[in-house]
C-alpha cells in the first residue's frame, strides 16, 4: 500500500469517526431533552396526584398546618382572570392581526407593529406586571382581580396577533379577489370570507394564548396579589392558582406544599390539554 | 399561409337576439362600514405601539427617584438593604447575567444537537412526535419548572453533583472558588441549569426551522462530493444559516433574561453575594422583583426595584431586537418561503 | 403605427377601451390599447404568457386596485360611463361585471350560501325567491342536477370542474351584464373543460363574455371575436373565423401556426 493511499485511508477513518461521534452526541442531545420533559411530567403527576382529591376543588386555601383545605378560591380566581383576559385580549389581537394582514402588509406602521409585537411576545412578563401596577393598582390604591386580568390580557394580545396574521397570510389571494369581484365591500370580505377561511388557525392561536397565560405567575404577583378567602369581586385582590402555588411552595408547611403540588398538577394538565386540543383542531382542518 | 382551422365549427344556428333584462334594483349596504372597520383594525394595531411606549414611560417614571438618587452607580454597589433604605443592584444584575450565561452554555450545544437530529438523523415517522415533545417543553409553565426545581432537582443536584464536585476539585485555584460554598443545591448553578432546559425548545426550534430552509441542492452538492453528514451540517448548513442560528440563540437569551418563576424558586434569594461561587445563593432582577415588590411601599425601595425592572427591560429589548433583525435578514436573503 | 382596431365591430360595443395604458410599478404592461368588446358576444383574448391578456381583463372590473403598485390610465367605457374615473361605488360596478378565476375559489360555506352570498350583498330577497334565484343560477351553470340534493354541503367538497361551475353560478346569480373568464379551464380536466365550453355558448345569450385563454383551439371553438396580444400590445382583433383563417398581421399568423409561443 503506497504512502498516499495509507494517509487517505487514515483520513477517511478519522472523518468517519468524527461523524459517528457527532451523530451520537446529537442523539444524546435529543434524549437529554426528552428525558427532562418526561421526568418533570412524571414528578408532577406523582406528587400532584397524591395531594389531589375532591376537597381540592371544593374547599378554600387553608391556614398553615391545618389538615383540610383546598384550592377552590385559587382555581376560581384563575378561571375568572384568564377568562376576562381572553375576552379582552382576543378581539384586540384579532383586529390587529387583521390590520397587519389585510391593510398593513407593506405599510411602515405594519412593519413597526410587527417588530414591536415580536419583542412583546418574548418580553419579561414581570415587566408587564409592573406596567399594569403603575397603570391601575397605584391609581386605584389597591390590588385587584381586574388589574390581574388586564395584565394577562396584555400577554394574550401579542400571541393572538402573531397567529392571526400568519393564518390570514395563508389565505390565498384568489379567494379575496373572488369576493371583491362580486362587489363585496372589504370589511365583509375580511369578516365573512377571509377570517372564516382561517378560522381553525386563529382558534388554535387563541387556545395557545390561553394556555400560555394560564400558567403565568409573575404578572399577577403585584396586580391581583392573592387572597386567602373567596373573592368574587374584581376590584379586590383575587387568588389565583399560580400565585398560591408560589406562596405555598416556598413555605415550610407540609400541607401547603402538598396543595402546591396539586395545583401544579392541575395547571400542567390544563395547559397540556389546551395544547393538544389546539393541535388536533389545526390538524383536522388542514 | 395556412391558418389553423377550428376543429369544430362555430355555432351557426340563427343568431340569438341578445336579451337585455333590466338588472335588479341594487342597494349599497353601509358605505361607512368600511371606514369604521379599517379604523378599528388600525386602532388595535396602534394599541400595540401604545403598550410598548406605555411600558417604557411608566418604568422610567417609577424608577425616577432611584435614578435621581443613585444614577449609574446603582449597578456597582452590592449594598441592598431595605431596612436602612440603601440600594445597590449589582447582585441582581450579576445573578441575571450569570444564570443566563450558564443557561446559554448548556442550551446552545444541546439545541444544536437536537436540531441536527431532527433534520438529518431522525426517521420521518419520528420527526413529528419528537418535534411536538420538544414544543411541549416550551408549553410547560415556568412555575412547574420552579416547583420541580425546588423540591426535586435542587436537592438532587446538591447531593449528586455539587458535593462530589467539591470533593473532586479540592483546592485547585480557580475551580475551588467557583465551586465553593454550601452545596445545598439551590443557587446560581441550579437556576442556570433549569433555565437551560426552559430555553432549549426555543433555540432548537429556530435552529431546526433555519436548517430546514437550506436549499436541498446545496446539501446534495456536498453529499455528492463524498462528505459525511457531520461535514455537510458543520461546513455547509451552519455557515449558510448562521445569521438565523445567532438570531435563535439571542431569542433564547432574551427569554432566559426575563424568566421569573423558575429562577425565583431555586436561586436562593440572597441579596448579598459572599463569593463568586456558582453554588452561592443569589438574586436575579426578576427574583428580587417577585419577592420584594408587593410589600415594598411607595418610596425608594419600590423605585429601586422598578429601576432594576427598567434595566432588565432595556437589556431584553436590545437582545430581542437584535434577534429579530438577524432572523429577518436571513429570511430576506433567501426570498420568502411559501 | 397602424390602427389597432383592425376590423370595425358591427354590434353595439358593451365595453370600449380607449388609449389604455397599464403599469406594474415602473413596468409598462399594457401599451395604448384601443378596442371594443361587442355586446352579447364572446370575445377571446389569446397570446403567449405575459402578453397582458389577464392584465387587460382585470382592468374591466378594477381588480387591480387591490394592489397599490398597479395603475391604469386611459378610458374604459362601460355603457358609455368611464369606469376608471366613475364616481359610482366600485362595488356596484363590480356587480355589473362578474369574474371567474383560473383556480376555482369556493367560499368556505355551503353551496347554497356560496351563491346567496353575492345576492345578499345587493338585494333583500325572501327565502322563496332566494331559493328560486339559486336554482336558476345553478341551472344556468349546468350544475343544478348534480348538487340539488346537497345544497347545504360545503362547496369545497365538489370536484374541480363542479367548483368552477359553482363559481360561474355565483357570478351569474347577481345578474351581471358582463362576464369575465380568466383562463377558467386551465385547472380542469378535459371533460369538465368541455362542459364549461358548452356553458359559454349558452351564456352568450344573456351576457357579454370576455374570456382569456392560452388554448387557441378553445378560443377558436368558443368565441365570436378574438383579440391577439403580444408583449402588452393589441396586435390584431377581429371575428374569430377571420383571425384564424386569414390573419391580417404576420405576427398573428406566426403565433397561430405555432412558430413561437
Amino acid at each position: 500500500m503506497s504512502a498516499t493511499s495509507a494517509a487517505r485511508m487514515r483520513m477517511h477513518a478519522r472523518r468517519k469517526r468524527t461523524n459517528a461521534v457527532a451523530l451520537t452526541l446529537s442523539l444524546g442531545a435529543m434524549a437529554f431533552g426528552i428525558f427532562w420533559l418526561l421526568w418533570i411530567l412524571y414528578e408532577t403527576a406523582r406528587q400532584g396526584l397524591g395531594g389531589l382529591n375532591l376537597h381540592t376543588f371544593t374547599e378554600m386555601t387553608p391556614a398553615p398546618m391545618s389538615e383540610d383545605g383546598g384550592l377552590a378560591n385559587a382555581i376560581y380566581g384563575s378561571l375568572m382572570m384568564v377568562g376576562i383576559a381572553t375576552l379582552i385580549g382576543t378581539p384586540i389581537g384579532i383586529l390587529a392581526g387583521v390590520y397587519l394582514s389585510e391593510y398593513g402588509r407593506k405599510s411602515w406602521l405594519g412593519a413597526c407593529v410587527r417588530f414591536i409585537n415580536d419583542i412583546l411576545l418574548s418580553a419579561p412578563s414581570i415587566v408587564i406586571g409592573l406596567f399594569v401596577y403603575s397603570l391601575m393598582v397605584a391609581r386605584m390604591h389597591s390590588f385587584s382581580g381586574i388589574a390581574g386580568a388586564v395584565a394577562l390580557a396584555l400577554l394574550v394580545i401579542p400571541v393572538v396577533i402573531r397567529t392571526t396574521e400568519n393564518m390570514l397570510n395563508l389565505v390565498p389571494n384568489a379567494l379575496r379577489e373572488a369576493a371583491f369581484a362580486l362587489g363585496t365591500p372589504k370589511w365583509k370580505t375580511v369578516m365573512t370570507i377571509t377570517l372564516k377561511s382561517a378560522r381553525a388557525g386563529v382558534m388554535t392561536g387563541i387556545l395557545l394564548a390561553i394556555a400560555r397565560v394560564s400558567g403565568e405567575t409573575a404578572p399577577l404577583l403585584f396586580t391581583a396579589l392573592s387572597n386567602q378567602f373567596w373573592s368574587a369581586k374584581l376590584t379586590t385582590p383575587m387568588a389565583s392558582l399560580p400565585v398560591v402555588i408560589f406562596k405555598f411552595a416556598m413555605s415550610p408547611y407540609e400541607n401547603w406544599q402538598k396543595l402546591a403540588w396539586a395545583g401544579v398538577f392541575i395547571i400542567t394538565m390544563g395547559v397540556l390539554a389546551l395544547n393538544i386540543l389546539a393541535r388536533v383542531l389545526f390538524k383536522n382542518k388542514h | 399561409m395556412a391558418a389553423i382551422l377550428p376543429t369544430t365549427p362555430l355555432e351557426t344556428a340563427e343568431p340569438h337576439v341578445h336579451q337585455q333584462t333590466p338588472p335588479p334594483a341594487r342597494r349599497r349596504v353601509a358605505p361607512w362600514a368600511d371606514t369604521v372597520f379599517a379604523g378599528l383594525a388600525r386602532g388595535a394595531a396602534l394599541l400595540t405601539l401604545a403598550m410598548m411606549i406605555g411600558i417604557i414611560v411608566s418604568l422610567i417614571i417609577g424608577a425616577a427617584p432611584a435614578i435621581k438618587q443613585y444614577g449609574l452607580g446603582f449597578f456597582v454597589s452590592s449594598d441592598w438593604d431595605p431596612v436602612q433604605d440603601k440600594y445597590g443592584g449589582l447582585v441582581m444584575v450579576y445573578g441575571t447575567l450569570a444564570t443566563s450565561f450558564i443557561a446559554l452554555l448548556i442550551a446552545v450545544p444541546v439545541s444544536f444537537g437536537i436540531a441536527l437530529f431532527l433534520t438529518e438523523l431522525s426517521p420521518n415517522w419520528l420527526k413529528r412526535p419528537l418535534g411536538i415533545a420538544i414544543e411541549l417543553l416550551a408549553a410547560v409553565p415556568s412555575i412547574v419548572y420552579g416547583m420541580w426545581g425546588l423540591m426535586i432537582f435542587g436537592p438532587l443536584l446538591g447531593t449528586y453533583v455539587q458535593q462530589p464536585l467539591q470533593r473532586l476539585v479540592g483546592d485547585t485555584p480557580i475551580l475551588s472558588t467557583l465551586f465553593s460554598g454550601p452545596p445545598v443545591g439551590l443557587g446560581i448553578l441550579c437556576a442556570g441549569i433549569i433555565l437551560a432546559i426552559m430555553i432549549i425548545p426555543f433555540i432548537a426550534s429556530v435552529m431546526r426551522d433555519v436548517f430546514e430552509v437550506t436549499p436541498p441542492m446545496l446539501k446534495e452538492s456536498a453529499y455528492g462530493l463524498g462528505s459525511t453528514t457531520w461535514e455537510v451540517v458543520s461546513k455547509v448548513v451552519l455557515p449558510y444559516t448562521k445569521t438565523g442560528v445567532i438570531g435563535g440563540i439571542m431569542l433564547g437569551l432574551g427569554r432566559a433574561l426575563g424568566e421569573t418563576m423558575a429562577v425565583t424558586f431555586v436561586i436562593g434569594n440572597a441579596s448579598q453575594l459572599s463569593s463568586y461561587s456558582l453554588f452561592e445563593a443569589a438574586n436575579s432582577i426578576t427574583s428580587a422583583l417577585a419577592n420584594e415588590f408587593a410589600e415594598a411601599g411607595e418610596g425608594l425601595h419600590q423605585a429601586a426595584l422598578i429601576y432594576l425592572g427598567l434595566v432588565l427591560f432595556f437589556i431584553t429589548f436590545v437582545v430581542l431586537a437584535c434577534s429579530k433583525l438577524l432572523l429577518m435578514r436571513l429570511q430576506k436573503s433567501e426570498g420568502s418561503r411559501a | 403605427m397602424d390602427a389597432k382596431v383592425d376590423t370595425p365591430v358591427t354590434e353595439k360595443a358593451k365595453i370600449s377601451v380607449r388609449n389604455l395604458n397599464f403599469y406594474y410599478g415602473g413596468f409598462h404592461a399594457l401599451k395604448n390599447i384601443n378596442m371594443d368588446i361587442p355586446e352579447g358576444k364572446v370575445t377571446a383574448f389569446i397570446g403567449p404568457s405575459g402578453c397582458g391578456k389577464s392584465t387587460l381583463l382585470r382592468t374591466f372590473n378594477r381588480m387591480f386596485e387591490l394592489y397599490p403598485e398597479q395603475r391604469a390610465e386611459g378610458q374604459i367605457m362601460l355603457d358609455g360611463d368611464n369606469i376608471l374615473e366613475s364616481k359610482e361605488d366600485i362595488s356596484l360596478i363590480r356587480a355589473k361585471v362578474g369574474m371567474v378565476f383560473q383556480k376555482p375559489t369556493p367560499f368556505p360555506m355551503s353551496i347554497y350560501d356560496n351563491i346567496a352570498f353575492g345576492v345578499k350583498l345587493f338585494e333583500k330577497l325572501p327565502r322563496a325567491e332566494m331559493d328560486e334565484r339559486i336554482e336558476w343560477a345553478l341551472k344556468k351553470a349546468a350544475l343544478w342536477n348534480e348538487v340539488k340534493d346537497k345544497l347545504d354541503q360545503s362547496g369545497s367538497g365538489l370536484s374541480g370542474g363542479q367548483q368552477q361551475r359553482l363559481c360561474i353560478a355565483r357570478g351569474i346569480a347577481i345578474k351581471p351584464e358582463v362576464l369575465l373568464l380568466d383562463e377558467p379551464c386551465s385547472a380542469l380536466d378535459p371533460i369538465s373543460t368541455g362542459k364549461i365550453e358548452e356553458l359559454i355558448h349558452e351564456l352568450k345569450a344573456d351576457y357579454t363574455v370576455a374570456i382569456v385563454t392560452h388554448n387557441m383551439q378553445q378560443a377558436a371553438r368558443c368565441s365570436d371575436y378574438t383579440a391577439y396580444m403580444y408583449l402588452g400590445d393589441l396586435i390584431e382583433f377581429g371575428p374569430t373565423e377571420e383571425l384564424f383563417m386569414k390573419p391580417k398581421r404576420k405576427d398573428t399568423e406566426d403565433y397561430i401556426t405555432g412558430r413561437f409561443g
